[in-house]
């Protein structure tokens, strides 16, 4: 019983402790945009492998989602002749929640994995303190213009997957399930604003600073060889998918209070 | 080379004789007084004390796992001791931010012990690096300055090359060309010479001997080759148990009398440990 306590005590201070560590990279982040140089040669060269290089991850995740979700949605509305409610359905959840989270998670892996071994393996070869040596400081160089560069390119990458998930999704149901196509769109135009892709953009936008704080903290604190590296780069992933699915939720209590489903 | 066996005053009137005579301000490049760091339960230094004059030639020795690059790597502040005081060229370092230390870092090269060579980049970026940083953009003059540099460590044939495809040995200049192309006021090399066959050893200990002479560099130097240390050092300090134990010319060094500096200049165990 008293070792319960003490685990749950010794979690509970590692879990702010955490915490506090990442609140302090933000802090320093944010100073180091101003008061630092942006090099932005850099975060060009990181729009680059973050935006660009996540296209086919992006693509194939939304085209596929959204055709899965207009293709489960019609085999049951279609039970009770809604079919035009698939359009509005696959529309508002591919760009409140579908969209934003798998885009999200996808990047953690793909991009945060990346960034985390990047940073973890110069951390550990000295290549970091070779930087503060030539008065670099490694927040300037490493981690603005990974963040810019994320910042830029997750909500557009969200966008892209909502794109493509309504066209997934339009292809299914118009041309797999025969529903006349202009009523199918005339739905989806009708239940869809531009707050509910904003809606997604925001969130890509708030996963990204997850994502890109928690991949640098990993690597910058990096110790142990190899082994250090590895475990950095999983804790990456892991920690920022789970708290992006976390955040993900209040997002949605506050978005959804700020502007309600169907207000629009 | 006929002054490398001479005395001490010897090296004192190198230094006079040389630019750096001109050099005002303070005696001393660096000032160490009493600086000690443990990590974890380990103590590494215990009270160091030591000051490295401007233009001189310090050599450090001691044995494997001593602490000689946790030391180096205070004097820039890339470690932050527990307690003590470095002074560079009058102003106190321990305890500045990292922001501050960016003068410091300027004035004064290092040569890690691994190289440290940043693997995304060429061998030329990599050494290209110090110079862009200090505002160089010039494609014409950056490459020139590249060139001489690579010249000196003669690498300049590899120039293209990604750091993962080259030999240690070579790794090990390119560091070093790196860390003296924007010609710092002072250099830190830990361990130039490890590794490297001894033809070009020697030229590497002739290029940190020539820095000295033409550009009145301050050096510090970790090695653990005594051939190295007769043919560059002016003074010579022997690190150990995380103290400078001996501190002198490596004439003096040559004539000591005390078994532990014997025994290291010699190479041998100590036979009667009590
Ligand atoms: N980051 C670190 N974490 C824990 N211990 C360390 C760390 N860096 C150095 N040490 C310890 O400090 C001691 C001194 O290390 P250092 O690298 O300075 O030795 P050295 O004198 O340079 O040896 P060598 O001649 O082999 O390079 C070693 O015992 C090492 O285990
Ligand atoms: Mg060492």
């Amino acid at each position: 019983m008293v070792r319960l306590i003490e685990m749950t005590g010794s979690l509970v201070t590692r879990f702010l402790r955490y915490q506090g560590e990442i609140a302090q990279l933000m802090l320093e982040t944010l100073k180091a945009f101003f008061l630092g140089k942006v090099r932005w040669q850099l975060v060009g060269q990181q729009i680059v492998a973050i935006g660009f290089g996540s296209q086919l991850v992006v693509i194939v995740t939304g085209a596929f989602t959204g055709a899965v979700f207009a293709a489960q949605s019609y085999f049951k509305f279609s039970e009770f002749g809604m079919e035009s409610a698939v359009g509005a359905v696959v529309s508002i959840s591919m760009c409140r929640e579908l969209g934003p989270v798998l885009t999200g998670l996808m990047v953690a892996g793909r991009v945060g994995a990346s960034m985390a071994a990047e940073i973890g393996t110069m951390k550990v070869t000295e290549q970091i303190d070779a930087l503060r040596a030539m008065g670099v400081h490694p927040i300037d160089y490493l981690v603005i213009p990974r963040t810019i560069a994320i910042m830029v390119s997750m909500p557009l990458l969200v966008a892209e997957a909502i794109g493509f998930g309504m066209v997934a999704s339009h292809i299914i149901v118009v041309y797999g399930f025969k529903v006349p196509g202009a009523w199918y769109l005339n739905h989806v135009i009708e239940h869809t604003a531009l707050i509910d892709i904003s809606i997604g953009m925001i969130k890509g936008f708030v996963f990204s600073i997850v994502i890109v704080m928690i991949a640098c903290h990993e690597g910058l604190t990096a110790n142990n060889g190899a082994v250090g590296v590895g475990k950095g780069t999983t804790a990456a992933v892991v920690v920022s998918s789970l708290v992006l699915l976390i955040f993900n939720f209040f997002l949605s209590l506050i978005l959804n209070y700020m502007s309600p489903l169907g207000s629009s | 080379m006929s002054d490398k066996n001479s005395n001490h005053s010897d090296g004192q009137s190198r230094r006079e004789a040389g630019p750096c005579g001109d050099a005002a301000g303070t005696k001393n490049f660096f000032k160490v007084l009493n600086l000690r760091k443990s990590i974890g339960e380990q103590k590494i230094l215990r009270g160091v004390d030591l000051n490295i004059r401007r233009g001189e030639t310090m050599v450090v020795i001691g044995r494997s796992g001593e602490g000689k690059s946790v030391f180096l790597k205070h004097l820039i502040g890339l470690m932050k001791p527990d307690s003590g005081s470095i002074v560079v060229e009058g102003k106190e370092v321990v305890g500045l931010k990292e922001r501050q230390l960016r003068a410091v870092r300027h004035k004064v090269g290092i040569l890690f012990q691994d190289g440290a060579l940043f693997d995304s980049m060429t061998v030329a970026e990599n050494v290209a690096f110090p110079l862009m940083e200090a505002g160089v953009k010039d494609r014409t003059v950056l490459l020139e300055r590249v060139g001489q540099a690579l010249d000196k460590v003669e690498l300049a044939a590899h120039m293209a090359k990604m750091p993962i495809n080259i030999s240690g040995g070579m790794r090990k200049r390119v560091a070093l060309a790196r860390a003296i192309i924007a010609e710092p006021q002072c250099i830190l090399y830990d361990e130039p010479t490890s590794g490297l066959d001894p033809v070009v050893s020697e030229s590497i200990d002739r290029l940190i001997r020539r820095m000295q002479k033409e550009l009145c560099v301050t050096s510090l130097v970790v090695t653990h080759d005594m051939d190295s240390v007769f043919r560059i050092a002016d003074r010579v300090a022997y690190l150990r148990e995380g103290k400078i134990y001996f501190l002198g010319t490596p004439q003096e060094l040559r004539n000591s009398k005390d078994r532990f500096v014997r025994s290291f200049v010699e190479g041998r165990q100590i036979e009667d440990e009590d």
